[in-house]
């Protein structure tokens, strides 16, 4: 209801989350060899395993091509460039949030994501990923208490290595694409979830991601594993410092559902994306894919993507199980010269396979925004069914929007729908709301939620007014 | 109220308007009629506002504040309030959010404190049945899959609530049957108080029988070329426009 008063406030901002915490950190030097890998693994006091893992996935890499498909533009990246490993320095394990550093903390405080357990608001469990590492997770001990694990992927390979070995890579093979490879390789941290055989879980589970480091790069990996007729809800969260280069984030995420299991994922990215002029910001290049594996399982994603110079990200269900339920909700902005190209793949290989994509891409500036998806209906996935909508808004017009949708269907009895709008925000919407006494900018903020809306209900509600607030700094004098 | 002096209007360097003048008093009730073409719609949208046509000579004062110098919201604010010809599909944002982010910002402009959500909705139960709005359409999205008819009741509903000090009805009885037509004018007969005042801008004389005008004008080829009393609304009825259009032919 009162969409407009949260804006307000937010329309006069550019992004607050540029700072830059001083803290000492602990860093490998720039550059990628076997030796950087062994060492970063020893840093970790990694076993052997995971060693042999990531120089697997180093070999493959080095014999793999940077991908040219996506539509988008940048110069050619020095991988030699980038720190691959930044930690803030800290003396020891901790034993708890009171032991992380307080600079830390204000950092964490300053994002708004409040570590310090009473202060969560109530209902969600928060993993904060600092540089490389993971610094605090929070309400690990209530948790813990219904089996479930949400702990540093680190922790997760060396507490629990039979989950890891047994999904890591399971669902992104290592050699899926160039920056899976490169992520497989030197990947530093990210959240770790189980969900044992029936438990709901009481609370969203969080991790607030965030980069500080000079000339390093973010490769966290994320892995949630819900078991038989298990249900977790998780939210991601990003902001990086405003700097003149660009920094790589090249992130792997996997989702596991079991029979039954219910994966809700969502995502708030708000990497920096650069000045007006397109100077620096963040190249965002992620692969993120589920598996519904089991029977009657589900996976939905939502994601808000808003920030990073480009972003580079198809967020995918694997429809295996049968009557396995696959939904992608994106909301997609581009401003200045921030370029994105993004969406989903569903693929149906299960009967009775439903899946249902709802894009929202808005374009101001001189940006470029654009939809790529995949349907494919397998052979034995009788009875699919796909609904795709793909809307484009375009604000002023030296910005693009594409849309770029592309249809498999090897079963006859699979039913495939595509729905496509592309639009510009209207003189006459503007106008109307005008006369009622709004001004444009919240006449434009409110047309914009508006569209956005069947991606944002589907948000927790903190997250789809953070959304919203985000959406309108994103669009700022892009309108007038 | 509104004082508009020698107003003359362009649209992509055409002229429309050619010298409007008028003046409309608090507590009155005005009917602007015309041939299609004559420019009464582009007087609505340029007193409301509207960028896309050029004022190239002219002014309009409101309650002694110069008008053109504000933009249309700032206009809204000071009270002008245009019930549009096509009203606007805006999806995904409902009447209520519309109209209470719309109020709030009024009172703000004003000053006055805005309404929170337990104030506004019983402002707005109390204005609904003013126009036999069924509450399903509150939460609907703005004016998207109403009819003819919904939308032109929404509009006065919108004006109910924002209790404007000028009303513009553009066009508002264009699409309507007879039963929407009663519902519209007694929403807008009941709201008329001896502070606002109403402009009516119409084809056809109908409306009139509900709306009870004071003054009518003749507005044709970017001019007002006759006014009268309300009998001159009924003259147009059985004549038509040419002899008046004759008339004023004869003047110059």
């Amino acid at each position: 209801m009162n969409e407009i008063s949260h804006l307000e406030r937010f329309t006069e901002q550019e992004y607050k989350y540029g700072f830059v915490t001083d803290i000492e950190a602990d860093e490998i030097p720039k550059g990628l060899s076997e030796d950087v890998i062994r060492l970063l693994s020893a840093k970790k006091a990694e076993p052997e395993w995971m060693l042999e893992y990531r120089l697997k996935a180093y070999r493959a890499w080095l014999k793999m091509e940077e991908p040219k498909w996506a539509n988008v533009h940048y110069p050619p990246i020095d991988y030699q460039e980038i720190v691959y490993y930044s930690a803030p320095k800290q003396k020891k394990k901790l034993a708890s949030l009171d032991e992380v550093d307080p600079e830390l903390l204000k950092t964490f405080n300053k994002l708004g994501v409040p570590l310090e357990e009473q202060k969560v608001f109530a209902g969600v469990a928060v993993d904060a990923v600092f540089d490389s590492v993971s610094v605090a997770t929070t309400f690990k001990a209530k948790l813990g208490e219904l089996g479930i694990i949400f702990i540093p992927i680190s922790e997760a390979i060396k507490e629990h290595p039979d989950l890891v070995k047994k999904y890591l890579s399971s669902v992104v093979p290592v050699t899926d694409n160039y920056f899976a490879a490169l992520n497989s390789a030197v990947f530093s941290d990210g959240s770790f979830i189980y969900i044992p055989k029936g438990v709901r879980c009481p609370m969203e589970l969080s991790t607030y991601f965030r980069i500080n480091a000079k000339n390093t790069g973010q490769f966290e990996r994320t892995l949630i594993i819900a078991d038989e007729g298990a249900y977790v809800s998780y939210l991601e969260g990003c902001t990086a410092p405003m700097r003149d280069e660009n920094q790589l984030h090249a992130a792997v995420v996997e989702l596991v559902a079991l029979d039954n299991a219910r994966i809700k994922y969502s995502t708030v990215q708000n990497w920096y994306a650069g000045n007006k002029e397109g100077v620096g910001g963040i190249y965002n290049f992620v692969t993120k894919r589920g598996i519904c594996k089991g029977i009657n399982s589900k996976i939905s994603w939502t994601q808000v993507e808003t920030g990073s110079a480009i972003t580079w990200k198809y967020p995918s269900c694997i429809l295996q199980g049968e009557n396995s339920v696959g939904e992608f909700y994106s909301v997609a902005v581009t401003n200045n010269y921030q370029q994105a190209d993004t969406g989903t793949k569903m693929i149906h290989l299960g009967k009775n396979t439903r899946s249902t994509i709802v894009s929202k891409g808005i374009s101001a500036g001189k940006s470029n925004n654009s939809y790529r998806g995949l349907v494919r209906i397998g052979k034995k996935a009788e009875g699919a069914r796909n609904f795709s909508q793909c809307d484009s808004l375009l604000l002023g017009d030296r910005c693009g929007a594409h849309t770029f949708p592309y249809l498999e269907v090897l079963n006859p009895s699979a039913i495939v729908e595509h729905e496509a709008t592309t639009s510009k925000i209207g003189e006459d919407k503007i106008f109307y709301l005008n006369q009622r006494g709004l001004s444009t900018e919240d006449a434009v903020n409110m047309i914009v939620n508006g569209y956005c809306k069947e991606v944002f209900k589907e948000l927790p509600m903190e997250f789809a007014v953070e959304a919203q607030k985000l959406l309108s700094v994103s669009l700022e004098g892009s309108v007038g | 109220m509104i004082e508009i002096k020698n107003l003359h209007a362009n649209i992509d360097g055409r002229e429309i308007l050619k010298g409007i003048n008028l003046t409309v008093n608090k507590g009155e009730v005005h009917a602007i009629m015309g041939p299609n073409g004559s420019g009464k719609s582009t007087l609505a949208q340029v007193i409301a506002g509207r960028e896309d046509y050029e004022v190239t000579k002219g002014e309009i004062l409101f309650n002694g504040k110069n008008l053109l110098e504000l933009p249309a919201e700032n206009r809204a604010c000071e009270g002008i309030f245009l019930a549009f010809q096509y009203p606007v599909e805006i999806p995904g944002v409902s009447n209520t959010t519309l109209l209470k982010n719309a109020l709030n910002s009024i009172r703000k402009y004003r000053g006055e404190d805005e309404l929170d959500a337990m104030e506004f909705l019983s402002l707005v139960k109390k204005k609904m049945s003013l126009v036999e709005l069924s509450e399903d359409l509150l939460r609907r999205s703005v004016n998207e899959g109403f009819s003819g008819g919904e939308k032109k009741r929404n509009e006065i509903f919108q004006m109910a609530v924002l209790q404007p000090k000028l009303a513009i009805l553009d066009e508002t009885d264009s699409g309507l049957d007879i039963d929407a037509l009663r519902i519209v004018a007694n929403g807008v007969t009941k709201l008329k108080s001896p502070e606002n005042a109403t402009i009516v801008v119409t084809h056809y004389q109908r409306l009139l029988n509900y709306i009870i005008p004071d003054f009518v004008h003749v507005l044709y080829d970017g001019k007002i070329i006759k006014s009268g009393d309300k009998s001159l609304a009924l003259e147009l009825e059985n004549k038509g426009y040419d002899w008046v259009i004759e008339e004023a032919a004869e003047l110059v």
